[in-house]
């Protein structure tokens, strides 16, 4: 499964990455060695094996309902670089 | 019920909607994180660590949150799954701290369910919900602060949401509005959400397409997003199918896209277009091993269920006689219900039904008052009842007893005593009375005699406003007639 | 050099304890080494002050014997673990600037225990990598390079250089596909990844979630186990923690391994392996064998395919944890003049990351895309059940697996082969990634030097939170290989 440029720029758009026009080549190359190298796992026939999700073999443990976090809106904000108005700013979204 | 069907002059075309409603779960503290839920406090105070998607911060899950899941499908008749798993929905997103969701994607924890609905032609329809999944809230920006930026309050990230789908069975608007008004019913009665559409405790997604009338096909459609009442969802469902047959019949093609609905034109129109589609690139979330529900824990929690309002209007109708809309009315809401069967314990039901449909509720809403508050106490709506059944008090004084009641909230029974107003009975009384309003009205009795008998009513309300009112008007009817008739 | 820097973990809890030094010399001493050795590049922030503070504390506790396990000892701490109120960068520009409000689980059960914090130890940026040479902060040269400098390993580069250059006493590490081990073989270090499980995750910086382990990095077996003691244990805030009794390792040192089964796998002797990584091999378990320990052949049929499963599933989950970094709350943000969100996001990623993270980024994205997800992803995820069937089925055989930790010795900095493919940088891991798609506990040892002097390490893997078992083989093999460290 070959990449081609657009998918390069699509893939890079999903990943809020900018890959500049005349890198877009060369990144497409890379991308295509490391994804044949991937390809070998198709020599192995996995129709019906169950995918591994989690290693560790818990169920998911349920916490008490009880408020133990929160108040400490300084420590959330401060490293923000940009707050105003205990808010976090960016550049207005419109919807 | 009655089609809904949308003719133009070029044909019949049919509305084909699904629903996808959120719904914040009611639970102290958020779904992954040990904030609180609280709403209206100030910018980015009920937020954790883990809810400000800080590095290295990891979720863990609330039990009130999948046991409020759990009872929330239990009350839509669904499927609850013993096996669910958590996904990352990733997209980057100002309101989305981690820049991906939590949520349910493959294995969500309740599966196939459906309720009833009832119309206004007084038909009812199955709807079916395909699936619910518990997930997290986004936060929630504020725009207008600036011209240049929007200011993120992190407050609600975080706070549990159930997500429930349902197929695509509704054939118009006012299924849609009776759907969402049943299931604010239910996730009501059972307290798992409050509801509340203006809010934003709950949201509706709509898909809407359409295809001509008779057709089983299923065209393109296009999704609303957030419409944040019933009459709202109701109004978009309606330009949204007159928008897309317009665009058929000219011609064209609908597009599959994210459509606004704007409540102060009453239309919708297209969001803004993205260079590329979302892809969400869901995948098991790492962090949280997959929800084992035990047998015994569904078991438990449906033992915790309590009666919901299709039994309950379905017992109001067959043990205590209501009709089926009186009682849907009163089930629709649990507190009104509540009140209800506390005020006809021991009393006639359908009497006390008919009270609170009238001047019951025309009170409460010329007070603004909810049924918690009303001056009135079900017990005393009961005894006024009670009263009228038993002839002490006449239709017509039961009104003005009611009257005081709602502004003193005193028992019915005193009111009666200190005002006098206990009908009279007594025949004798009674008699003294009609001897009276014949002897002083000779020349009307005369023409009775003659034939003129239709002013039989006349000394009726003569003999009633003589007695105050007081005076039984069916023993007055009984008696003035054997005495006119026989004098 | 300071002599009681040379002291082990262990050495310097006993001089502390029998007062023949004081916790606040011994931080000072350290402090004098890291001052001495900055050309190492080993530590992006150091917290010498604060070291000092809670070293006085510790002799306090010494004078009124409160002292409780790790009191007064100089560590050196992955610059992945948040640290509250010190600066926790993951060696990234993305955090360059970032301050946890918070302490992670694991650094905070080394605080309880009395440990004193010297600093953040260097690493590969966000620990992807193999050599430290993608940290924003620049590269971390290894202590046992010669003419010309050499790479310490990574992602742990930092914490193993430190280590063996006596910068600290120990240090904590990360682990999701090597990266303990393959550093501590390179630096002549012993560094332990414990079972999947066993240390919490809360507030480590997440590469891979599902791959992710924290582990020591030590001079010797006894100093990995005191601090596994430490750092391991259940956590509520981490629903991946095991709730799994943590046993004390250091009693399992000194247990004898007779009647032990150490499994051999052929997959791991693949054609064209290093002629001196063979023969170390075969020496260390001939001195296994001499203890008693059965040595048998193994098979782990998929072995040959953990790296292309490793390098699809590492940077799907990467992907998704790395999204969190975008500018609004916390870190790098690029300048945001008359730029929408979506510019701004993409400008302060672009900016913020470095090659190999961007790399990994769009990897991951990519393998989990619409139509892809399939054919990489979930295929990835089945061959990760294979493997870790294969070692199911290979432990039923055995005790323990020795295999080498690395097929190469520490390599020069700016190694073109490496930087110009990064297949064949990835290709170190081929002994090692196989552990965490396991979920398995593992440790590298140091077992002797190459021809050009360089160190080698050998890698024990147990049964799912059997660390107990690699302890007592490890301890035995480290006493006949008799390592000798800087």
């Amino acid at each position: 499964m070959a990449v081609d440029n657009e998918t390069v720029k699509r893939v890079a758009f999903l990943s809020r990455l900018k890959v500049e026009d005349n890198k877009t080549e060369a990144v497409k190359e890379e991308f295509n060695k490391i994804l044949a190298w991937i390809e070998e796992l198709n020599e192995i026939n996995t129709e019906n094996i169950e995918p591994l999700i989690s290693v560790n073999d818990i169920d998911l443990r349920l916490r008490e309902d009880n408020v133990t976090a929160g108040n400490c809106k300084d420590d959330i904000l401060k490293n923000a670089p940009s707050a105003e108005y205990d808010y976090f700013a960016v550049p207005k979204v419109v919807e | 019920m009655a089609e809904y069907i949308i003719e133009t002059n070029k044909g019949k075309w049919e509305v084909v909607v699904g629903l996808e409603i959120h719904c914040q779960i009611i639970s102290k503290s958020k779904i992954f994180s040990g904030a609180s839920t609280e709403f209206g406090d100030d910018p980015n105070v009920n937020v954790s660590f883990v809810d400000a998607g800080m590095p290295g911060m990891l979720p863990t899950l609330n039990e009130e949150c999948v046991h409020q899941a759990v009872k929330t499908g239990l009350g839509l008749n669904a499927k609850i799954n013993k096996y669910s798993e958590f996904s990352r929905k990733n997209y980057f997103y100002a309101d989305m701290p981690t820049d991906y969701q939590i949520t349910q994607f493959r294995f969500p924890i309740v599966g196939e369910g459906k309720i009833s609905i009832d119309l206004s032609d007084g038909s009812s329809k199955y709807i079916g919900i395909e699936r619910m999944h518990i997930e997290q809230d986004a936060a929630k920006s504020i725009h207008d602060l600036s011209p240049s930026k929007s200011y993120v309050d992190l407050n609600r990230a975080g706070v549990g949401l159930m997500e429930i789908v349902t197929k695509p069975d509704f054939r118009a608007p006012e299924e849609a509005g009776a759907f969402l008004r049943k299931l604010r019913s239910i996730l009501r009665y059972i307290g798992t959400c409050d509801g509340n559409m203006d809010e934003g405790s709950m949201r509706c997604d709509i898909n809407v397409s359409v295809r001509p009338f008779g057709s089983a096909e299923l065209r393109t459609r296009c999704e609303m997003k957030n419409v944040n009442s019933v009459k709202f969802v109701m109004q978009a469902i309606e330009y949204e199918a007159k928008r897309q047959i317009d665009v058929y019949e000219k011609g064209g093609q609908v597009i599959q896209e994210t459509r606004q609905f704007d409540p102060s034109t009453g239309q919708t129109k297209v969001m803004r277009k993205k260079e590329f589609a979302h892809d969400y690139r869901y995948f098991p979330e790492p962090d949280l091993p997959p929800l084992i529900l035990s047998d015994d824990y569904i078991a438990k929690i449906k033992q915790e269920m309590i009666e919901l309002p299709d039994a309950k209007k379905q017992r109001f109708v067959s043990s205590l006689g209501l009709t089926p809309y009186d009682a849907m009315v009163i089930c629709e809401n649990k507190e009104v219900a509540d009140y209800f069967e506390k005020a006809a314990a021991g009393h006639d039901a359908k009497k006390v039904a008919n009270w609170m449909m009238g001047d019951f509720f025309a009170m409460l809403n010329k007070k603004h008052l909810d049924i918690n508050n009303s001056p009135i106490s079900p017990d005393n709506l009961g005894r006024l009842v009670e009263l009228i059944s038993k002839e002490v008090i006449s239709g017509k004084i039961a009104k003005d007893v009611f009257e005081i009641m709602s502004e003193t909230g005193k028992d019915p029974e005193k009111i009666v005593e200190e005002k006098g107003l206990k009908q009279v009975t007594d025949i004798s009384a009674i008699e003294k009375i009609i001897d009276d309003v014949i002897a002083s009205n000779a020349e009307n009795v005369a023409a009775y005699k003659n034939g003129k008998t239709n002013l039989l009513g006349w000394f009726v309300g003569q003999i009633i406003k003589a007695s105050q009112g007081k005076a039984n008007p069916s023993i007055v009817n009984k008696l003035l007639k054997e005495k006119l008739d026989g004098a | 050099m300071n002599d009681i820097t040379k002291l082990t973990l262990s050495e310097s809890l006993e001089a502390l304890r029998t007062k023949k030094i004081s916790a606040v010399e011994l931080t000072q001493a350290y402090a004098e080494n890291m001052e001495n050795c900055r050309n190492y590049n080993t530590y992006i922030t150091e917290s010498v002050e604060k070291a000092l503070i809670q070293a006085k504390e510790a002799d306090k506790r010494y004078a009124n014997a409160t002292n409780r396990k790790l009191e007064g000892m100089p560590l050196g701490i992955k610059d992945l673990f948040c640290t509250k109120d010190i600066r926790t960068t993951a060696a990234s520009r993305m955090l360059y600037n970032f301050v946890p409000p918070y302490e992670s689980t694991v650094t905070q059960n080394l605080l309880d225990d009395g440990a004193v914090f010297l600093g953040k130890l260097n690493l590969d940026e966000f620990a992807m990598g193999g050599s430290n040479e993608t940290s924003y902060f620049g590269p971390v040269i290894n202590p046992w390079s010669k003419d010309k400098p050499l790479v310490p390993g990574g992602s742990s580069g930092g914490s193993a250089a430190a280590v063996a250059a006596h910068l600290c006493v120990a240090a904590t590490g990360t682990d999701t596909g090597g990266s303990i081990r393959e550093p501590a073989a390179f630096c002549g270090c012993t560094g332990i990844k414990p079972t999947y499980g066993r240390c919490s995750r809360y507030g480590i910086v997440a590469f891979a979630s599902s791959l992710d382990q924290a582990g020591p990095i030590a001079q010797d077996v006894r100093d990995c186990a005191i601090l596994l003691n430490t750092m391991a244990g259940f956590d509520e805030k981490d629903s991946t923690s095991a709730k799994v009794e943590v046993p004390d390792f250091t009693s399992f040192l000194d247990k004898d391994i007779k009647g032990l089964t150490i499994g051999l796998p052929k997959e791991y002797r693949p054609e064209g392996l290093n002629q001196e990584v063979c023969s170390y091999w075969d020496v260390a378990s001939e001195y296994l064998k001499s203890r008693g320990a059965n040595v048998k052949e193994i098979s782990l049929p998929h072995t040959k395919y953990a790296l292309a499963t490793y390098y699809v599933l590492a940077p799907a989950e990467a992907s998704s944890n790395l999204a969190r970094y975008d500018g609004i709350r916390y870190g790098y943000r690029a300048s945001d003049e008359n730029m929408s969100l979506d510019e701004l996001y993409t400008a302060t990623r672009t900016e913020g990351f470095g090659n190999e993270v961007k790399r990994r980024i769009m990897i991951g994205t990519y393998v989990l895309s619409a139509g892809y997800y399939d054919a990489y992803y979930l295929k990835a995820q089945k061959m990760r059940r294979l493997i870790y069937n294969d070692f199911m089925e290979a432990f039923k055989a055995c005790d323990v697996i020795l295999t080498p930790t690395s097929p190469i010795t520490a390599f020069p900095l700016g190694d073109e082969s490496m930087l110009q493919n990064p297949i064949n940088m990835y290709l170190n891991d081929i002994f090692t990634v196989s552990v965490n798609l396991a979920g398995l506990p593992a440790m590298s040892l140091p077992v002797g030097l190459s021809k050009n002097g360089l160190p080698l390490g050998m890698q024990l893997i147990g049964k799912p939170f059997d660390e107990a078992t690699i302890f007592k083989v490890a301890a035995k093999l480290e006493q006949d290989a008799g390592f000798k460290r800087i």
